[in-house]
């Protein structure tokens, strides 16, 4: 830095040097922001949490089938929620992952830039489209449509939940499995070719292993997400908690009871209120493990890959 | 790559004006509405010589008056446009709750106010004046596809709907009816009409089976009813009137022949016994908040009986409307109602001397 | 070597999975079509100037407006925008140019993106335990904005960081060798080149806002607002919200508000999105 104090239009050095310490420090403290906000969500989950469980007992929370807060002598019962969140899980998957893999597949290993210029803003867009609107596209294109084929589907059910959500994460599938498969070295496509196999097969027996954790990481996340989804599942597959597994019929998931709950007015104290946070604090746990694993996958591809 | 340091500059100076400004100007506590508290922090406007009313209400309680203020509340807007009246729908129970704790200005409610409540007004130092505002049928609501239903008695749907009810499927009710399975419908413990319902139905307030869908959104119940085969829901008839191609209506017997819900069964009481009065109960201080007498006039007048029937309540005779003005007028506070049911607003207030 | 055709099975089933990917591809650009066809077919007929500039009504729906939802909409995206921003973009700074891999650094780093992973509506939830009711803000416009904040404040970082990132090496290190300190190249070199790119992050971010709904539910949206809030602690009600209102609503005609709502809110949205991808594709051109 020798050439600073020679500099003839150069500020004297300490202030300048005081300015940019300041900066850096405010820079620091902005970083250090974001791990506040996790201490937050952690703290307020789980202190909020404890006070639910000191009036609801585990056993009622894990054990009863029944989930209805509003009554005077409501049942706490997560199994109902969690049956719920799990079957739009499971739809959405169904739905999404293979007509998503089956693009990704497509954009790496086919497709001309021509379409690759189309499709991935497509993509983006589909992405992008609030979580409301596919709820009513739901409630009011889906279900229908399933009333026609089946007329025991009611206004709200699971199934129109499941295509739903599984239309909004299809372009997370996309585009994360393309980045898992783009990163496949050239190498071991070049190899497979080599041994006379065709497109279709290098695609599959090959560039498909060798991304396997990298999609299985993709498959994660957008699960993940889907659990996370509120306004298109309620829209779509109502809020009526119940351990039945009946996709025609309504169901209620863990983010279908916050609105729930929100409709109206959240109420200001007692299990009703606490419960928020227990069941916030399930979700995040559960959405938390799946995107920790799912990074856990990732990184172990870029070690071996 | 390009530069775009002047652009970039400009971000920069434009960010911190705005971030500099923001934190001044929107800094202003509001007047006079403060959700958090509602309580009357001053007032703005409302010259008292006549000019533009100003000022802002804020309404909770029942999800079934909730149709009727809503109503009124915008009706008065469009007259007074400086008003701001905020209506919402946590349900009876959480909506006395908040007049007792000073929070809200008026409390919608669809069955009379109940001696602990009343007490914890009176502990916080609020006084209430209590104002019945119409008559509302409670319907009893089934899926369009069930052509079997047409009535039920009040021992039918007792039998129904009692705790520990052993009722699962149509049949149970009527052995002439099919064995479709029934799902259960209704509004949950925070609401007034599911105080209403269990207390005339069951003969004791919050009795009522465990396993029905309960919400508080009228709207859910609804859906369910319509989407549902063997559904069976109840509701104010203010949300049957409006929907009368998804749900059915049944027909009530208690004992003198089924009868249906309606503007005259209901205004004459046959409809029985799920007629009942709705009521607002106005917290007495919140008068001086400017445009709150107003809007009680406003509610009790010819315009505002219109509104209500509108959205399907009905309203009480012309000149008892006049007394309720009155009894309003004079500030009377405490309740008439409390504890009374299946008596006529009419024949309370007459009793009462008014 | 021997140049051996393909059995016609193999030739076929490659040819079979190649039509499928295309089917895939067309599947996923219909999708979007029928989606936003669907959403807006119902309520665009009712889409006029007076719609968009009258205010609700909640018992009519021949009467009712968007301003209400969308001034609120606004109000709260631009302030989550005003505060989230700058600290986003510090701290994207700090941990992209100003420390060399540690393992604090690491950590702040996967912090990050676990928070980028956090569903929206537990912000909602942490939001309503502390700023409604540990800080007393009531349901209220600033409470929204504080929340939303938070939850767009790492995609905002994480944006940021890619925007640094893109900035070649060769930039930074000419600099240093000229003798200019980090500040110096972030003001003169890096940021400048970032620019564009971080603008871009930051409107995807806006309409991530934009359409937002489940947190600011659980905040408290009012449910019957005639008026747009007035001031920074006044209640508020945003479009998504009113869409999820009126397309519950069971009385008849609010189903095509709330269509007519959702043109709306895509109309925005796809202008904002447009307008990014047009400022990326600027930027790209060297």
């Amino acid at each position: 830095m020798a050439s600073q104090a020679a500099h003839p239009f150069a500020k004297p050095r300490s202030i300048r040097v005081w300015v940019e310490r300041g900066l850096t420090a405010i820079c620091f403290l902005c970083a250090l922001a974001t791990i506040f906000v996790s201490a937050f969500i952690l703290y307020t989950l789980v202190v909020e949490s404890a006070e639910f469980f000191r009036t609801i007992p585990l056993k009622e929370f894990f054990g009863s089938p029944n989930w209805n807060p509003l009554m005077k002598d409501g049942e706490y019962g997560i199994r109902a929620l969690i049956t719920g969140t799990m079957m739009i899980a499971a739809g959405s998957a169904v739905v999404g992952v293979p007509i998503g893999l089956m693009i990704a597949i497509y954009l790496s290993e086919y497709a001309r830039p021509a379409v690759r210029k189309i499709a991935k803003p497509a993509l983006e867009l589909l992405a992008g489209i609030p979580s409301v609107v596919y709820g009513y596209f739901g409630l009011t294109v889906v279900t229908p449509l399933l009333k026609m084929i089946n007329p025991a589907i009611t206004t709200y059910n699971a199934f129109s939940g499941s295509i739903v959500v599984g239309i909004m994460i299809l372009p997370l599938v996309a585009s994360l499995s393309e980045d898992a498969i783009a990163s496949v070295p050239r190498a071991t496509r070049e190899a497979a070719y080599g041994l006379g196999a065709s497109k279709a097969e290098v695609s599959l027996t090959v560039v498909l292993k060798a991304a396997s954790s990298g999609i299985i990481a993709s498959i994660l996340l957008a699960i993940s997400r889907a659990i996370g989804e509120t306004m298109a599942v309620t829209l779509a597959a109502g809020m009526t908690p119940t351990s039945n597994i009946d996709f025609t019929k309504a169901i209620g998931t863990m983010t279908a009871y916050f609105v729930e709950v929100s409709s109206g007015d959240v109420p200001r104290f007692g299990p009703q209120y606490t419960s928020i946070f227990a069941v916030g604090l399930l979700m995040f746990l559960l959405t938390f493990g799946m995107n920790l694993l799912s990074r856990r996958l990732v990184r172990r591809i870029q070690r071996f890959g | 790559m390009k530069h775009f340091r002047v652009p970039f500059l400009a971000f920069g100076l434009a960010l911190t004006a705005g971030l500099i400004s923001g934190c001044n100007g929107g800094g202003t506590p509001p007047e006079p509405s403060d959700p958090k508290t509602g309580t009357t922090s001053g007032s703005s406007g409302g010259d008292p010589k006549g000019g533009p009313l100003t000022g802002n209400i804020v309404i909770d309680g029942s999800s079934t008056v909730y149709k009727a203020s809503a109503a009124v509340a915008e009706s008065f807007m469009d007259v007074h446009d400086g008003m701001d009246v905020r209506v919402s729908s946590s349900g009876t129970g959480a909506g006395m709750k908040k007049l007792a704790a000073g929070e809200i200005d008026i409390a919608g409610a669809s069955r009379p106010i109940k001696k602990d409540e009343l007490e914890a007004c009176t502990k916080n130092g609020i006084e209430i004046i209590e104002i019945a505002v119409g008559y509302d049928g409670l319907t009893v609501v089934v899926n369009p596809k069930n052509t079997w239903t047409n009535d039920l008695t009040v021992a039918e749907l007792k039998k129904m709907w009692e705790p520990n009810s052993t009722v699962r499927t149509w049949k149970d009710v009527r052995p002439s009816f099919p064995d479709t399975p029934i799902t259960f419908y209704g509004p949950g413990t925070a609401s007034g009409t599911f105080d209403f319902f269990t207390k005339v139905i069951m003969g004791e307030e919050d009795a009522m089976r465990t396993d029905f869908q309960a919400s508080e959104d009228d709207n859910v119940i609804l859906n369910g009813v319509a989407g549902d085969e063997g559904g069976i829901g109840y509701f104010g008839m203010a949300y049957w009137e409006e929907n009368k191609d998804k749900v059915k209506a049944i027909g009530i017997d208690s004992g003198d022949g089924p009868v249906l819900p309606g503007q005259e069964t209901v205004a004459n009481l046959s409809y029985k016994p799920l007629s009942r009065p709705e009521f607002i109960y106005v917290n007495k201080s919140a008068l001086s908040k400017p445009g709150m007498k107003e809007f009680v006039a406003y509610y009790l007048s010819e315009e505002g009986q219109a509104n209500i029937k509108e959205v399907g309540y009905v309203p009480f005779v012309p000149e008892l409307y006049e007394r309720i003005k009155k009894r309003f007028d004079a500030g009377v506070v405490g309740s008439l109602f409390m504890g009374i049911d299946g008596k006529s607003v009419d024949a309370v207030m007459t009793e009462a001397g008014y | 070597m021997i140049s051996k055709r393909m059995p016609a099975g193999r030739r076929n089933f490659d040819r079979f999975f190649s039509v499928l990917g295309m089917i895939s591809i067309g599947i996923g650009i219909l999708l979007l079509i029928i989606v936003i066809v669907g959403a807006v077919k119902d309520g665009i007929h009712m889409v006029s100037p007076d719609f968009l500039t009258r205010r609700l009504s909640p018992t009519r729906p021949d009467r009712t407006g968007v301003l209400t939802p969308m001034i609120g909409s606004a109000y709260i995206v631009g302030l989550t925008i005003l505060l989230s921003v700058p600290i986003g973009i510090a701290a994207a700074i700090y941990l992209e140019e100003l420390t060399r891999p540690s393992r604090m650094r690491e950590f702040i780093q996967a912090n990050v993106s676990n928070l980028a992973g956090v569903p929206s509506i537990i912000y909602g939830i942490l939001g309503l335990a502390l700023f409604v009711r540990a800080f007393q803000l009531g349901q209220t416009v600033i409470a929204a904005a504080l929340t939303m904040s938070l939850l767009v404040l790492p995609t905002v970082i994480l944006v940021t960081r890619e925007a640094l990132r893109m900035v070649p090496k060769a930039y930074r290190e000419g600099s240093i060798a000229l003798g200019a300190t980090p500040w110096q190249t972030l003001f003169g070199q890096i940021l400048p080149v970032a620019f564009p790119n971080i603008i871009t992050g930051i409107i995807l971010s806006a309409s991530r806002a934009i359409g937002e709904s489940a947190p600011l539910m659980v905040i408290g949206a009012a449910t019957y607002m005639r008026k747009p809030p007035n001031g920074l602690f006044d209640g508020f009600t945003v479009l998504p919200i009113q869409i999820y209102y009126w397309s519950s609503d069971s009385r008849r005609g609010f189903v095509e508000v709330a269509s007519a709502a959702i043109f709306v809110l895509m109309v925005a949205l796809l202008a904002l999105n447009f307008f990014a991808m047009f400022l990326r594709g600027r930027a790209r051109r060297v």
